[in-house]
């Protein structure tokens, strides 16, 4: 990017620089002897034109809205159009929580984010025996389509766009909100939104896995080719890197293993024979905000310019939009204290200001209750207000990737390539995404950043306010959201009616056809709709393609 | 303590929650701190929890959940200990509780609730004085 000879010259002042200023550090030392980012890479004293003179603007930049899209997807960015400010939602009823929507909504929220309860996300009704204390708690509980009318009650399907955080049983909840949007006479090809859908993070780090990789991986494809159909709009898969790094990971293994997760599912669906163009401009990511600002910015930019450079060179991608990587963002729940909570507001702050800067689409700006609960209306809304003095009143919107061409920055994004192409030559060479999780490579990987992790914060090392350092007594907040327990008793009595008064001959009709498509290599997802028609439950449906496919043991290792 | 066995732990994950980077966290600075720890992996109820306990013949247990369902999942596992002539054996809790929850906890018989930001030496320290 720099004139040869005048970068010769810059080399030479720079060095005769460094050794003035080491020949110094006696009398005045710098904080630490090494200074590094959360993924270990070395952060030199000062960055100039030196440390970026292997870099092509035109190959490794460009423009934005162009390949490789490292400034950004769109070519106008914030200009146009601010992030989606979308705020994961739900717990208890269906009822509760269309309530939260509503007011998130006229709040100026500007999409909706669905949060599940675990039996929702394991396949499991409301009345299973592993739901016990589980219904209606991390949040919303839905058994049937019932509860999904309720949950959109008086919200218009065409003027939303709805994200949806389910994998496992992916297929049952898209096909429920396909048969809503039949029954509020919204064009199913005008549907927009997100289905998580990715299974092999679950095995890795969330842990809402139902069935093994293969018959999962098949569900997935089914969903991406259905709905290159039916659904053109909907983003069919949310490659999620934010559970890899909650679980431990630094940023690098967070890109790593979110970007060979992407490669797998891109190979099992040419496999299943999708052409790659087809599918591949709705695959969208999700990532996390951490602590460490500048590795999580340049972080966002490298990971935009390696999936460009994978779908582009690996899978032969022609159009732009399976090459560009857009992305969801969530702020980092487990840099959240417990410990004077409101400091978590400015944490959130900073991250969320760190997703800006990396061109996000979409973001989730965490409360500053949720080391404690979930979070209460208040925390919630201090959390979408962090949002807005970010889109309309700092004025970090007003022009394309402000960081690009910081000689930090810059640097930064190509380290941060260059190691996570090590990871993915490495997870290659295992065989793929499958085989490695398999193995538990990236389990181990990502299970010892975390134990050096809480190491660091005992030393000391890692400064945590609060925690290990100004620490003082601090009261905790006294509003803070209790789920009635009446819910759970509640769901199971709207459940129980619900099976006595539908079609039972219908519901065993439409059960039985979904168990001979489960057993063939025909597309599952018609006959999932058929069946949520009908009224057969999440349980009912998961229930049979457990049968069919087998259930996922966990490896147990430490 | 017994200073010519190690300390038995068993770490459990209770419930349908995924959240276990705590519990392996705590598991990894127990060994390393010469325990014997076995980790359940995930969604185990509290019969399973105590049916292991029991197997394995461990002197302590500890949970975590970080779904809020600690309230239904804990108390069961300090019972049916009791119920199988285990009330010796020490439990402890781990996860996302609130203040208010953990007076109740105590009373059903959870010793010690360590919640985020607890340090793994103040849980080691506090399982080798009560062993």
């Amino acid at each position: 990017m720099f004139d040869s000879e005048l970068l010769k010259t810059l080399q030479e002042k720079k060095q005769a620089w460094d050794k003035k200023v080491e020949s110094r550090l006696d009398k005045v030392p710098e904080l630490k002897k090494v200074f590094k980012t959360d993924s270990n890479i070395e952060i030199k004293r000062l960055y100039t034109p030196v440390e970026i003179s292997g870099l092509s603007y035109e190959k490794d930049l460009g423009l934005p809205g162009e390949y490789p899209y490292t400034r950004g997807v769109q070519p106008t960015m914030y200009r146009g159009r601010l992030w989606t400010m979308r705020q994961y939602a739900g717990f208890g009823s269906a009822e509760e929580t269309n309530k939260r929507f509503k007011y998130l909504l006229e709040q100026g929220q500007t999409g909706l984010s669905i949060a599940f309860d675990l039996p929702t996300q394991i396949g499991y009704d409301s009345d299973h025996p592993l739901a016990r204390g589980e219904v209606g708690k991390v949040g919303v509980a839905i058994d049937s389509l019932l509860d999904m009318e309720t949950l959109f009650d008086g919200i218009p399907l065409d003027k939303v766009s709805t994200s949806m955080t389910i994998n496992s049983p992916a297929a049952v909840i898209l096909a429920m909100y396909i048969a809503m949007a039949e029954k509020q006479g919204v064009p199913v090809k005008e549907l927009n939104g997100t289905i998580q859908n990715d299974i092999l993070k679950e095995y890795v780090a969330r842990g809402t896995y139902i069935f093994p990789p293969q018959p999962s991986m098949r569900l997935i494809t089914d969903i991406f080719a259905y709905c290159a159909k039916e659904v053109p709009n909907w983003n069919t898969i949310s490659i999620s890197g934010y559970h890899i790094r909650e679980a431990g990971s630094t940023a690098v293994q967070e890109i790593a293993f979110t970007l060979a997760d992407g490669i797998a599912y891109v190979e099992a669906a040419i496999r299943a024979g999708l052409n790659v163009d087809e599918f591949a401009p709705r695959l969208s990511f999700f990532f996390n905000a951490h602590l460490n600002f500048f590795e999580e910015v340049a972080k966002f930019r490298a990971a935009r310019r390696i999936w460009a450079r994978i779908m582009k060179e690996r899978f032969g991608a022609k159009d732009p939009r399976s090459q560009m990587l857009r992305f969801h963002t969530q702020t980092a729940g487990c840099t959240l204290t417990a410990q004077q909570p409101d400091v978590n507001i400015v944490r959130v702050a900073f991250q969320a200001l760190s997703a800006v800067l990396g061109g996000t689409q979409s973001l989730h700006t965490n409360s500053r209750d949720e080391a404690l609960a979930l979070p209460s209306e208040h925390s919630v809304l201090i959390a979408l207000r962090t949002q807005q003095v970010i889109g309309y009143e700092v004025g970090v919107t007003e022009t394309v990737d402000p960081l690009g061409g910081s000689y930090f920055i810059e640097s930064l994004t190509d380290s941060i390539e260059k190691e996570v192409m090590a990871y993915i030559n490495k997870i290659d060479e295992m065989g793929g995404a499958v085989a490695a999780i398999e193995k538990g490579f990236m389990q181990r990987e990502i299970q010892q950043s975390a134990y050096t992790y809480q190491r660091q914060v005992e030393s000391g090392e890692r400064t945590v306010i609060g925690v290990n350092r100004f620490i003082t007594d601090t009261e905790m907040p006294k509003d803070l959201l209790r789920v009635n327990p009446a819910v759970a008793d509640r769901q199971v009595e709207k459940l129980r009616k619900l099976q006595e008064n539908r079609d039972q001959r219908q519901v065993a009709e439409v059960l039985q056809r979904l168990r001979m498509v489960a057993q063939t290599d025909e597309n599952i997802m018609p006959s999932i709709i058929e069946a949520v028609k009908a009224y057969a439950t999440l349980g009912e449906i998961c229930g049979i393609l457990r049968e069919v496919f087998g259930e996922y043991q966990q490896q147990v290792m430490l | 303590m017994m200073n010519d066995k190690k300390i038995r732990v068993l770490v459990a994950k209770a419930g349908l929650d995924g959240h276990d980077r705590g519990a392996k966290v705590i598991a990894q600075a127990l060994r390393d701190a010469g325990m014997e720890v076995i980790y359940t992996g995930l969604r185990q109820t509290p019969e399973q929890i105590v049916e292991t306990a029991i197997q394995e013949d461990v002197q302590v247990v500890g949970i975590s959940s970080l779904s809020g369902a600690h309230m239904h999942l804990f108390p069961p596992v300090v019972q049916l200990l009791r119920e199988q002539g285990a009330a010796d054996v020490l439990v402890i809790g781990g996860g996302v509780i609130p203040m208010e929850d953990i007076p109740y906890l105590k009373e059903a018989g959870i010793a010690e609730i360590f919640t985020p930001g607890a340090s793994t030496e103040d849980i080691v320290k506090y399982i080798r004085e009560r062993v």
